[in-house]
């Protein structure tokens, strides 16, 4: 799970870089940037998620 | 070799950089004494030691190599062309600072400033891994930090990297700005505490069977009340020399940055405090200074570009957020940050940098890169929170992998955290051989449930 919680921050970090580079127009460009934000809001979640420690573990 | 950087200093411009620049190792001083504060007296000098560590590892790391993978605006670096635009993504300076004039030019000045900063970013994640971590593993991942994580994006934000040219190449603004440092040394440093505090995982006793967290109170009230007077100082100066030296700001319109770093911080307090009084009853002390050391590093990135007005907002806006983020991360997110340093500059970091492309209004140039100073005409400010946007996905696409895989692969290579016994003896006498508090009876950990 931590691998590809890695992965899609690696992801949506490539789709921010894509949008800048291909897309001209304003608007679809910054909507292409703040899904590459989502995308990696996703992959932070699942390391939180891939983090969450068993109850007690250092108890 | 002289280099010759975008910021051109009249001599007392250079005085007042260097006046600036030596008030930065107070901001040092100040987060040793707060995440010293909110520790056990267990592990009091244990973390102002790995404080100093840190600072030192940090210097002396940076002068062999990141320094060499960072540069000056203006300097060699290595260029990639994408799309028929040149994409500026590491430094070529030579190692050892080899071929910088130590003699009072802006480059060098740059240079003996990212000295500090370098070491400011690397005491963060202390305050979130406090406790149980061991000082030769927090020297090994202040290398790392020092040594790649930190000159990579200081280069993309500060050295006219791709990101600087996001305005020049792409017509996003005036590229990504951060003058005072939100993302290059908060957020950066925030993301290393995140990543040592899923590694180590919570202290011991910290959660009970059923997952319940308790409360374990931090030993000094007034060391974190005073360590926030001295990051003030610090901040000001770090703040003062960011924007002169990488965006190109006048020193006399510094006046700016003071008045905005001050109202920042102080309405950040202002409103945790507030917070707290109504949820608790009272204010409480260590979130208040959270909160003021939120709204310094949330002010950091447009200290130099926002009415005071929009500082203040900003500074609410992190003192609001805070004590929220703090409790979550530690009630449902089993995050155990002694020193709240994830929400205090990670998140603080990441605000003041959306802050700026909200409420930043810029001069028709700004020097984060080369290329601007001769462009004509100068670049507006549409697009500009685009490339705000632009700098955080970098810090949590490229940053954060890659300071939590280097922490990682050393966390395999030799285990981060301190033994059982260790934390529980606790790390004064277990790694220093003596106790802060010789005289003094201190106490167990019968204020725990179990």
């Amino acid at each position: 799970m931590k691998i590809a919680a890695l992965f899609l921050l690696l992801a949506g970090w490539l789709l921010v870089l894509a949008a800048v580079v291909l897309l001209r127009t304003p608007a679809p460009q910054a909507a292409f940037v703040l899904a590459g934000l989502g995308v990696e809001a996703l992959g932070v979640g699942l390391l939180f998620r891939s983090h969450a420690a068993p109850h007690g573990r250092h108890e | 070799m002289n280099l010759s950087p975008g910021a051109v200093l009249s001599e007392s411009g250079a005085v007042f950089v260097t006046v600036s620049i030596l008030l930065i190792p107070l901001a040092m001083a100040g987060l040793a004494l707060i995440n010293s504060g909110l520790g056990r007296a267990r592990n009091a000098t244990h973390m102002v030691m790995a404080s100093l560590c840190v600072v030192a590892v940090a210097a002396g790391i940076y002068f062999v190599c990141g320094f060499s993978f960072e540069g000056v605006i203006g300097g060699p670096a290595h260029t990639v062309s994408i799309g028929g635009k040149p994409w500026n993504w590491l430094g070529a300076q030579l190692l050892f600072f080899r071929g910088l004039d130590l003699n009072g030019s802006p480059a060098s000045l740059a240079a003996w400033m990212q000295l500090f900063c370098v070491g400011l970013a690397a005491l963060i994640p202390l305050g979130a891994a406090a406790e149980r971590w061991r000082l030769g593993a927090i020297c090994t991942s202040t290398a790392v930090l020092a040594g790649i994580t930190y000159p990579l994006f200081a280069h993309w934000a500060w050295a006219g990297g791709w990101l600087a040219q996001l305005g020049v190449n792409y017509g996003l603004g005036h590229g990504f700005v951060d003058a005072g440092g939100s993302g290059v040394i908060q957020t950066v440093g925030g993301l290393a505490a995140l990543s040592m505090a899923w590694i180590v995982g919570p202290r011991r006793g910290k959660y009970t069977q059923e997952g319940m967290p308790s409360a374990i109170p931090g030993h000094h009230g007034v060391f974190v009340i005073f360590g926030c007077w001295l990051a003030w100082i610090g901040w000001l100066g770090l703040n003062s020399a960011g924007a002169v030296l990488f965006s190109g700001l006048a020193p006399a319109r510094t006046v700016l940055v003071g008045v905005n770093t001050t109202l920042g911080a102080g309405s950040a307090a202002l409103m945790t405090a507030l917070v707290t009084r109504m949820r608790f009853g009272r204010p409480d002390a260590s979130l208040t200074a959270n909160g003021w050391v939120a709204g310094l590093a949330a002010g950091s990135g447009g200290c130099a570009f926002v009415a005071p007005a929009a500082a203040v907002l900003t500074g609410l806006i992190a003192g609001l957020v805070v004590p929220f983020v703090i409790e979550n991360l530690e009630l449902r997110l089993a995050i155990d940050d002694p020193g709240g340093a994830i929400s205090v500059h990670a998140v603080g970091g990441i605000w003041g940098l959306v802050a700026t492309g909200i409420f930043g209004r810029f001069p028709a140039v700004i020097v984060n890169n080369a290329d601007s100073l001769a462009r004509t005409p100068p670049p507006g400010d549409s697009g500009q929170w685009v490339a705000q946007i632009v700098g955080v996905a970098s810090l949590l696409g490229v940053v954060l992998p890659l300071t939590y895989g280097f922490n990682w692969v050393l966390n395999r290579w030799s285990p981060q955290r301190v033994s059982a016994e260790g934390e529980r003896q606790g790390l004064d006498l277990h790694e220093l051989g003596a106790g802060a508090y010789p005289e003094f009876l201190t106490h167990g950990d019968e204020f725990l449930q179990h």
